[in-house]
C-alpha cells in the first residue's frame, strides 16, 4: 500500500451505479477513502471545482466525455491542469485502461508512483464489472434459451403427438443437420406456429 | 488474396453516411476490406481507441488530427487525413424563445447568416439585463467545424464569442433535449440533431454552415499515421471503397434507402425521415417551414473528398485565432502535413474520378461554379465564398491570422 494514500482526491463519473460503486469499493478497501462518486453529470463543473480531485475516472462508454475533457483543459473548473493518464510513455497502462473501458485524469505533476496503484485497481475493477456483466448476461440468455426449447418441445408435442424426449430428439437432430444451436430452431418454430395459428390463438 | 481486416469507429451522424454505405452496399468488400464498423459514444473515445490501435481508421472531425498532432489532445497517436467525408451538413438552431426575440429584432427566417447574426446582435444587447447570465450555445467538441464556424459567424456579425456569448460542449445526440430543457439557447452540430429539435417543435435552424461558408470541411476519415505506413495497400482500397461509395450516396435516387440503412438501430437509431431533410436539403427549419438549402451536404461532387491543404490550414487559423494553439512556423506545417492528397492521388488514380491538380486553393474565391484543372474527370468546384465575403489564401496565412486577431 503506497504511504499516505488518504490523501489523494479521487472522483468516479460513471452513470452505472454498479459499477461505480464496484471501483469504489476495491479503492476503499486499498486504503483509498478520500472518493467522491459522481452519476449525474449535471453540475459537475461546480462539484469538481469544489472538490479539487488529484485523479478522476471517467468510464470510456461516458457520451459525455468530450465536455469533461473540455473543462479540464479550459482549467476554469479546475484550479490545476488535468491531463489523461499519469505518463504518456506508459502505453502499457494506456492500453489496460482502454481495454477494461475506463479513462483516468490525473492532475499535472502528481507523481507516477503514487497514481499508478490506483489506475491499476481501477482498470482490474472495471474488468471484474466486465466479466460480472458478460456473466450475467450469459446467464440470462442461458434461462432465455430453456424457455424457448420448452415451448418448441410444447408445439411439437400437441402438433405432432410426440413425447418430450422425442420433441427434444427432433430439436436436437435438426439443429445438428442445419449446424445451427438448438435455441434458433427453437425460436424458428415457435415464430413459424405463431403464423400458422389460428388468430384466436394469437 | 486474403482481405484487409480493418476496424473503424463512427459516430452518429449523417456524415457517416459514405463509411456506413461502404459497408452496408458492399463497396469496402469489392475492393478487398474486410470493414467493422463500431460506433462511439464520444470523439474522445474515438481518439483513444485509434491511440491503442483498436481501430485503424475512423469518422473524425476534420480539426481532430490536426489538434492530435500539434498536441493538443490527450493520448493522440500521430494520424493523417487522406479523404474527407464531405462537404457541409451542419446547422446552427435556436430555443423557440430565442428564436421569438430574433424575430423581433428582424431575423426573417430565410437561413441567412447575416440576418440572422445581426438580429442575434441586437437580441443580446438589448435584453442582456433580462437574462441574468450569457446565452450559451453549444457545439460538440472543441476541435470541430462546429465550434470554428458558430464563433466565425458570431464574430462576423460583431458578437464576442468569449464575453457576449457562453460556447459549451454537448454531445450531439443530447443537443435537442439540453435545448428543449434550456440547458442551452442554441446550438450547431451536424444533422440529423438540427432537424431532432426543428421537426419536432423543440427549436428553429436559424443558418447553416453551407451558408456561413459554401463547400467548406467537416469531416475526415482519420487513419492512424503508423497503420497508414504498414499497410498502405489497405488504405489505399479503403479511400477507393470510400469513393465509391461516395459516389452511391451523392445520387438523390439513392436517398431513400440511404436514409433507411442510417436510421437502423445500428447506426443513427432515428427516423429515415430525418435522415432525408439533411441529404436532400430540404430543411424543415420548424414552425411548420421547409426552405430548400443549397449544397446542404456534399458527398462527392466538387471534389468533396479531397483533403485540401488549404481546409487543414484554415482550421489550423481559427485555432490561432481562438488561442488553442500558438502560431509557429513549425505548427502551420504540422497542420499542412495531416493532410494528405499525395495519398488521396495515389489511391484514387486508377478509379478515374476527378483529382485537382494543386493541393490548396484561395477559400472563397469562386463566386459561381468554375470547371478547374484535374486529372481524370473534368471538376468543377464552387461557389465556395464566406458570408462575410473574405478570402482565405493559404499562402498568405500570417495576414489573414494578423488580420483576424483580436
Amino acid at each position: 500500500m503506497p504511504a499516505q494514500p488518504t490523501t489523494l482526491s479521487i472522483v468516479i463519473i460513471d452513470e452505472n451505479r454498479l459499477r461505480a460503486s464496484v471501483i469504489e469499493v476495491g479503492l476503499r478497501e486499498a486504503g483509498y477513502d478520500n472518493l467522491t462518486t459522481i452519476n449525474d453529470v449535471t453540475g459537475i463543473a461546480r462539484r469538481i471545482a469544489d472538490i479539487e480531485p488529484d485523479v478522476i475516472f471517467i468510464d470510456l462508454e461516458n457520451p459525455n466525455r468530450d465536455m469533461l475533457e473540455n473543462m479540464f483543459q479550459l482549467s476554469r473548473a479546475v484550479q490545476r491542469p488535468i491531463a489523461m493518464f499519469v505518463d504518456r510513455s506508459d502505453q502499457a497502462a494506456i492500453e489496460a485502461a482502454v481495454d477494461a473501458g475506463v479513462s483516468a485524469y490525473v492532475v499535472d505533476g502528481l507523481k507516477r508512483e503514487r497514481v499508478k496503484p490506483i489506475l491499476d485497481m481501477a482498470i482490474s475493477r472495471f474488468n471484474a464489472f466486465s466479466r460480472m456483466a458478460r456473466e450475467l448476461e450469459e446467464a440470462r440468455s442461458e434461462l432465455e434459451n430453456r424457455k424457448l426449447i420448452d415451448r418448441a418441445k410444447g408445439i411439437l408435442m400437441a402438433t405432432r403427438s410426440l413425447s418430450e424426449a422425442e420433441a427434444y430428439a427432433l430439436l436436437r437432430k435438426t439443429a445438428m443437420n442445419q449446424n445451427r444451436k438448438i435455441s434458433e430452431i427453437a425460436e424458428s418454430l415457435i415464430t413459424a406456429a405463431g403464423l400458422l395459428a389460428p388468430p384466436e390463438d394469437n | 488474396m486474403s482481405p484487409h481486416q480493418v476496424i473503424a469507429g463512427f459516430m452518429p451522424l449523417l456524415d457517416s453516411a459514405v463509411l456506413v454505405a461502404a459497408k452496408e452496399k458492399g463497396f469496402a468488400e469489392a475492393d478487398g476490406i474486410d470493414l467493422t464498423l463500431v460506433r462511439e459514444t464520444s470523439w474522445a473515445s474515438i481518439r483513444d481507441r485509434m491511440a491503442v490501435g483498436h481501430f485503424q481508421v475512423a469518422h473524425l472531425l476534420a480539426p481532430m488530427p490536426i489538434a492530435a498532432n500539434l498536441g493538443l489532445t490527450p493520448l493522440a497517436a500521430k494520424t493523417i487525413a487522406p479523404i474527407a467525408l464531405g462537404l457541409g451538413g451542419n446547422a446552427i438552431t435556436v430555443s423557440n424563445a430565442l428564436w421569438a426575440r430574433m424575430v423581433d429584432h428582424g431575423a426573417t427566417g430565410d437561413l441567412d447568416p447575416a440576418t440572422a447574426g445581426r438580429a442575434l446582435r441586437k437580441t443580446i444587447s438589448d435584453q442582456r439585463e433580462d437574462w441574468g447570465r450569457p446565452l450559451k450555445f453549444a457545439v460538440v467538441h472543441p476541435f470541430s467545424g462546429h465550434y470554428y464556424e458558430l464563433r466565425y459567424w458570431l464574430a462576423a456579425c460583431g458578437i464576442d464569442p468569449e464575453r457576449d456569448v457562453e460556447v459549451v460542449i454537448v454531445p450531439p445526440p443530447l443537443m435537442a433535449d439540453a435545448l428543449a430543457s434550456g440547458t442551452i439557447d442554441g446550438y450547431c452540430v451536424g444533422e440529423p440533431w438540427s432537424t431532432a429539435a426543428s421537426t419536432v417543435g423543440f427549436g428553429r435552424i436559424v443558418t447553416i454552415k453551407a451558408a456561413i461558408w459554401r463547400s467548406s470541411p467537416e469531416k475526415v476519415l482519420g487513419a492512424t499515421a503508423a497503420w497508414a505506413e504498414h499497410e498502405p495497400d489497405a488504405l489505399a482500397a479503403v479511400l477507393r471503397a470510400l469513393s465509391r461509395s461516395a459516389q452511391w450516396c451523392a445520387a438523390p435516387s439513392n436517398h431513400r434507402e440511404l436514409a433507411d440503412i442510417l436510421a437502423a438501430p445500428a447506426y443513427i437509431a432515428r427516423p429515415a425521415d430525418w435522415m432525408l431533410r439533411g441529404l436532400s436539403g430540404d430543411l424543415d427549419v420548424g414552425g411548420g417551414n421547409v426552405i430548400r438549402a443549397g449544397d446542404f451536404f456534399v458527398p462527392f461532387a466538387k471534389a468533396a473528398m479531397f483533403p485540401w491543404k488549404s481546409h487543414a490550414l484554415w482550421f489550423y487559423s481559427q485555432m490561432v485565432r481562438w488561442g488553442q494553439v500558438a502560431h509557429t512556423p513549425e505548427n502551420a506545417s504540422i497542420a499542412r502535413e495531416t493532410y494528405r492528397p499525395d495519398l488521396y492521388r495515389a489511391a484514387l488514380k486508377p478509379l478515374g474520378v476527378a483529382l485537382p491538380a494543386a493541393n490548396a486553393k484561395v477559400e472563397g474565391a469562386l463566386q459561381v461554379p468554375m470547371p478547374v484543372g484535374s486529372a481524370g474527370a473534368s471538376l468543377i468546384l464552387g461557389p465556395d465564398g464566406f458570408f462575410d465575403g473574405t478570402l482565405f489564401d493559404p499562402d498568405r496565412l500570417d495576414d489573414y491570422i494578423a488580420k483576424q486577431a483580436r
